[in-house]
């Protein structure tokens, strides 16, 4: 064969090469990388945490869908099924009490997807991340529910609700049994410390929640399997689906003024180990900090998000009257990433840093 | 380099899958003369060249087709011998298709060469008359920006240039020709360094290859070893390498400042090709009229480099590369990073085309562009530290000020940030447009000012046309004044002598006067 057919309908823009990996790819990793610590909870907490993932994921994409449906988008199948819903609801999901009832897990989809994303414009257009919106809102709305933790009732326990119990307790029917309820640790300490007792005589008491490392306390799903959250966070580093500027800027802002406040006051501060496991430090610090749209441009911008992320969780936890603050950190530091963004630009090659070009080198003496 | 770079090596650029083998391995094979050749007349940066044959005219190979025109042009010469068969337009290799000027060559196959004028000791030769006989043989740069040559060399000469930097770094995919150019022929390339050595006045030639071509390094090293001032730089292989600004950073560590040309820090940057060009065109007096070209791409039947004539068609060198293996996706003039896509493939080669690529879908990757997630990948990618998604945003809402601000100006169309943007956003032509409606805005500026200039230029000269009408007139009314009274005073005096003259004739005088007067005016 040796014709030459080739009549183009149109011509294109270079590069006419790709690198591959597309939006889809980066949201599939992210779910990839909260399997475990999801899967972990789900033991953890039994049927009720899987029920409420499951309505707070289906709620994402039907939101999703019908904005996408009301807002006339061509591709909106496309769009539907590239996994940023999906991923937002996910996140959503695991950060709420896992026993809540199925109207938290909706309505924060809701919120999330609604509010925190679509009015904006969609994929890419949000200022604040949908999910820590939708957390916010709701702890802001509905402060009981959000912050009634269950104690561990893993699912091959005993006393383990079934999957028709769980189904009830889910949909409000059953109500949880106050000895199973609880506060978690930064709660605990709130309380404690808000009633003039130190940390020492707190913490000594029966009742008094104690750090686990395998998870097996009272949290969220994204707080009980810290080092799962951690592991998750690892995988993303490896694939360079993420940036290690923006997670270790949010570890040095918390755990530099935990360490130095405990070593001060032991009794009055929480020590670094404290901080670092509990409430959504590590979720955020590398599923949430390290969201494309909402954080900075640029490694410097990144890591200097992250700094103001940790300091500000920190100071919340420890000054504020909330006793976790990553969300309302995470929320302020979006606001502001258009500033980050403005004053860290990288420098332009040829240029100094105010954008004037450099100064031209003095040409060695003519060759004589 | 900043201490960031040396611990963490590159941050811009990409390193894409370079596909040059195994149509670098090739030998180089010589395309048959066409029957018909078609040079274009705007093969070069610059005016396009003003036809100097007539149609009719029976021409040899090497013979002057046409002048160059203004300051920057270059001359064009006749591929083969043959018959001048038409001057009009064709299709221009450009995606837009547009016509362009051209000279129609019937070959007669005798590929008899015109009267050359060698040199056998170019070292003797003035810079001067080096710098002449470049631009007679209508040498233009090889690597694609085909900017004269000869201009190149007398600029540098006069900027005292101390280093001549040589371009062998085709960091772009697919292509291999300055490989093989390298590998085939390094003592013309170094002779030609050497050549363009003494006539710009630069003391030493770095020769910048990336680490990919190894036979390249070791063919020149040997072809260099004899003169001490051309030295073999391996470079990394890092798209874009072969850009001027990113070589003559690595080569010699300094930023060409924006907006200036590399003889700011001393340097000029030559491709290989041209180099061999040039001692073509020095030692045998030979013009440009033939090029090595990278044929490749998946729907290529048998990829590798040819040397074919400037003015032969793409189709005529497909079908001797050994045609399709089917319908290409993209079929594209230059590397895949940078190239130009083509509307059909009957479009002649120029100067400065470097390959012909036949891609299929897979390699062109298409894909309907997503939302922007700010992922930022294109502003590390950017070789120029740009930040490609402000930019495109800013453009998108129709401020092409915004975009200007973020340095769209330095942005040099590499293409690396639409090379890793996952959601598939043309960036680059973001950017052409923005660049494009820039210029015709400027253009359209400028026209307006001229326009407004020649105006008031006009008014002014309408004005001073009247005030000096209006002036010339108020002096015959005076002098007509007093010419009226003048003879009034002589006839009053005459009829105070005389008591007898008619009382009428006083009055009549100034009113004549004064009608002329209006109807001057």
């Amino acid at each position: 064969m040796n014709s030459i057919a080739y009549r183009a309908e149109q011509t294109f823009a270079a590069p006419h090469a790709h690198g591959g990996g597309g939006v889809g790819r980066t949201m599939f990793l992210v779910q990839a990388a909260l399997v475990p610590a999801t899967l972990f909870g789900f033991w953890l907490y039994g049927w009720p945490a899987f029920f409420l993932w499951s309505i707070t994921l289906a709620s994402a994409l039907v939101c999703e869908f019908m904005c996408l449906r009301l807002m006339g988008r061509a591709n909106a199948k496309q769009t539907l099924f590239d996994g940023s819903a999906l991923l937002t609801g996910w996140l959503l999901a695991m950060t709420l009490p896992p026993w809540s009832p199925w109207w938290i897990g909706a309505l924060g989809a809701f919120i999330a997807i609604v509010i925190g994303k679509q009015v904006f414009g969609g994929l890419g257009q949000n200022v604040f991340n949908p999910a820590m919106v939708a957390r916010v809102a709701l702890l802001i709305s509905f402060p009981l529910q959000l912050t009634t933790w269950v104690t561990p009732l893993p699912l091959t326990a005993a006393t383990a609700p079934g999957f028709l119990d769980g189904l009830r307790i889910t949909l409000g029917e059953l109500p949880l049994p106050d000895a199973m309820t609880s506060a978690s640790l930064l709660g605990y300490a709130k309380t404690e410390l808000s009633r003039g007792a130190d940390l020492f005589g707190a913490f000594a008491a029966e009742a008094a929640p104690r750090l686990s490392w395998l998870g097996t306390r009272p949290g969220s799903l994204g707080e009980s399997a810290a080092p799962l959250i951690l592991l998750g966070g690892l995988f993303l580093l490896a694939l360079r689906a993420i940036r290690w500027h923006a997670p270790l800027g949010v570890l040095v802002g918390v755990l530099l003024p935990a360490v130095l406040a405990h070593s001060i006051a032991p009794g009055k501060f929480l020590g670094a180990e404290a901080h670092l496991f509990s409430g959504a430090l590590l979720l955020g610090a590398f599923f949430i900090a390290t969201d494309y749209v909402t954080s900075p441009n640029t490694d410097t911008g990144q890591f200097i998000f992250g700094l103001g992320v940790g300091l500000l969780t920190w100071i919340i936890r420890t000054l504020g009257g909330y006793p976790e603050g990553v969300a309302f950190a995470i929320l302020f530091m979006n606001a502001m990433t258009p500033i980050l963004d403005r004053y860290l630009r990288p420098r332009i090659l040829g240029r100094t840093r105010s954008g004037a070009p450099l100064q031209s080198v003095a040409i060695p003496e003519k060759k004589g | 380099m900043g201490l960031m770079e040396r611990f963490f090596g590159f941050s811009w650029g990409v390193h894409p899958e370079d596909h040059k083998r195994p149509a670098a391995d090739v030998p180089a094979r010589h395309m048959p003369m066409p029957e018909h050749l078609y040079i274009s007349l705007a093969q070069h940066l610059g005016a396009p060249a003003l036809p100097a044959a007539l149609v009719g005219q029976r021409v040899r190979k090497g013979e002057l087709l046409a002048h160059p025109q203004g300051p920057v042009s270059a001359a064009i010469h006749a591929p083969t011998s043959g018959v001048i068969v038409a001057i009009g337009e064709i299709p221009a290799p450009h995606p837009s298709g547009l016509p362009v000027l051209a000279v129609t060559l019937a070959a007669d196959g005798l590929d008899a060469w015109t009267d050359l004028e060698p040199c056998a000791d170019p070292f003797a030769l003035d810079p001067e008359e080096i710098n002449h006989r470049v631009a007679q043989a209508g040498v233009v740069g090889m690597g694609g920006a085909t900017f004269p040559s000869a201009l190149k060399l007398s600029g540098s000469k006069k900027a005292g240039v101390a280093t001549l930097i040589l371009n062998g770094g085709e960091c772009e995919p697919y292509l291999s020709c300055d490989d093989r150019l390298m590998r085939d022929a390094a003592a013309d390339i170094v002779d030609g360094i050497r050549i363009m050595l003494h006539a710009t006045g630069a003391r030493e030639a770095l020769v910048g290859i990336e680490e990919n071509k190894p036979e390249a390094i070791l063919s020149m090293r040997e072809a260099a070893a004899a003169f001490g001032e051309v030295r073999v730089c391996p470079v990394p292989a890092r798209y874009p390498m072969g850009s001027e600004k990113q070589l003559a950073l690595v080569l010699t560590g300094k930023e060409i400042p924006a907006g200036r040309l590399p003889a700011d820090i001393g340097v000029v940057v030559h491709n290989v090709g041209t180099a061999k060009a040039v001692s073509e065109a020095i030692r045998l007096g030979r013009p440009l009229i033939t090029r090595l070209l990278t044929v490749n791409g998946s729907m290529v039947n048998a990829p590798g480099n040819i040397l074919a004539p400037v003015g032969a068609l793409v189709e005529d060198v497909l079908r001797f590369a050994g045609g399709l293996a089917g319908t290409p996706t993209r079929l594209v003039m230059g590397g895949p990073m940078m190239g130009l896509s083509l509307p059909h493939p009957r479009v002649p080669v120029v100067k400065g085309t470097s390959g012909i690529l036949a891609l299929s879908a897979a390699e062109a990757a298409e894909s309907a562009p997503a939302p922007c997630i700010r992922c930022a990948s294109c502003v590390r990618a950017c070789p120029v530290g740009l930040l490609p998604l402000e930019m495109a945003r800013h453009i998108a809402a129709e401020d092409l000020e915004g975009a200007v601000d973020l340095g769209l100006k330095d942005c040099i169309a590499c293409g690396c940030c639409a090379y890793v943007c996952p959601a598939r956003i043309p960036l680059v032509q973001y950017f052409g447009h923005a660049k494009g409606s820039l210029a015709a805005e400027e253009r359209a500026r400028m026209r307006t000012e001229a326009t407004r200039k020649m105006a008031e230029a006009r008014k002014t000269r309408l004005e001073a046309e009247a005030r000096e009408k209006a002036e010339a007139a108020a002096r015959r009314k005076a002098e007509r004044a007093a010419k009226a009274a003048l003879e009034k005073a002589k006839a009053e005096a005459e009829a105070a002598s005389s008591q007898t003259a008619s009382q009428d004739a006083p009055q009549t005088t100034p009113q004549a006067a004064q009608t002329e007067g209006s109807s001057a005016s």
